[in-house]
């Protein structure tokens, strides 16, 4: 059957990287750190992140990158304190 | 006059605040479902302490995204008074009624204890009935409650007259070691642009009968209660 004006829509995949902008104290990274120095392991520092892996459908990858943006801004992040990376495959 | 209280699936304060409301302040409070939304007029809105959505995501982020919070906007655009709470703290920084967030403590454990705070402007209808540069002593229960705001809001609110409380020692002096999570310039109560929106991480409510072990938390209400009564 044709397609009657429908927009096709196509599955995506989206990598959403959340973590505490540059500069933010980290108090759970810090907690790690002391953990993994316990353990014998030295390092320079530890920073968390949190990562989304989000299935969604969307017409083309720049409106599925742009849907990820919305949800980074009005919930998955908080601006004060987050930056965020958005990965579309 | 009429308090609502706002129960989330998590808080646990709640029925704390309806008590002192309505049994030791002696004002009409209801106990709100959130799903039942805001359906009468109400002088103040308080959103109470607990664990609202489990802290899933961020404390309060989720809470701050539900319908509700578009009544409680609506209310406070119109001047109603709103009191966040702890976890209702956080969830008004997190639907933006107050600037900044509270997050996790800079010691990432959960504190429970009595601290002393500094009552920084009197001149707020939740503060008023204290005299500015009051100490007063309340209790804290809290993993995310460390004030964090970029340096040009703190400048704002500190030029506004917007800080309502910071921790400090039994004298008043506001010190680290009297910051007990890390709080920026030791930041516990934050007022909205219009000063009808107050956000604190301690809890009057645990402070509101002598049985408690301090009454300094009712003059919070009472502030509140008085405030609506000179509007009437």
């Amino acid at each position: 059957m044709e397609n009657q004006g429908e927009i096709e829509k196509m599955k995506f995949d989206i990598t959403l990287t959340i973590s505490l902008k540059e500069g933010m104290l980290d108090p759970e990274a810090a907690a790690i750190q002391n953990a993994i120095t316990n353990l014998g392991y030295a390092t320079e520092s530890i920073r968390t992140a949190r990562l989304y892996r989000i299935r969604l459908d969307a017409p083309d990858k720049k409106a599925a990158r742009e849907m990820a943006v919305k949800m980074c801004e009005r919930l998955l992040a908080n601006p004060v304190i987050h930056r965020y990376e958005i990965e579309v495959s | 006059m009429r308090f609502g209280v706002v129960q989330f699936g998590g808080s646990n304060c709640d029925r704390d605040v309806v008590h002192v409301l309505s049994e030791v302040c002696g004002v009409d409070t209801d106990l709100i479902w959130y799903k039942e939304r805001l359906k009468k007029h109400y002088d103040a809105v308080i959103l109470p302490g607990g664990f609202s959505y489990g802290d899933y995501l961020r404390a309060g982020a989720i809470a701050a995204r539900t319908p509700i919070m578009n009544d409680i906007l609506k209310h406070s655009a119109k001047g109603g008074l709103v009191l966040g709470i702890c976890n209702g703290a956080q969830i008004l920084a997190e639907s933006g009624l107050v600037p900044g967030v509270f997050t996790m403590n800079a010691y990432p454990k959960f504190i429970c204890k009595w601290v002393h705070l500094r009552v920084v402007t009197a001149a707020s209808p939740f503060t008023a009935g204290y005299r500015t540069g009051d100490v007063i002593r309340l209790p804290i229960a809290h993993a995310e409650g460390r004030y964090v705001a970029p340096a040009e809001t703190i400048a704002s609110l500190n030029k506004e007259g917007r800080i309502a409380f910071r921790f400090c020692d039994e004298k008043g002096r506001v010190t680290e070691a009297s910051n007990p999570n890390g709080a920026t310039e030791n930041i516990t109560g934050v007022l909205s642009e219009q000063g009808n929106v107050l956000a604190m991480m301690p809890h009057p409510e645990r402070a509101s009968e002598d049985v408690l072990g301090s009454c300094d938390g009712k003059t919070i209400f009472d502030s509140m209660i008085h405030h609506i009564e000179r509007k009437a």
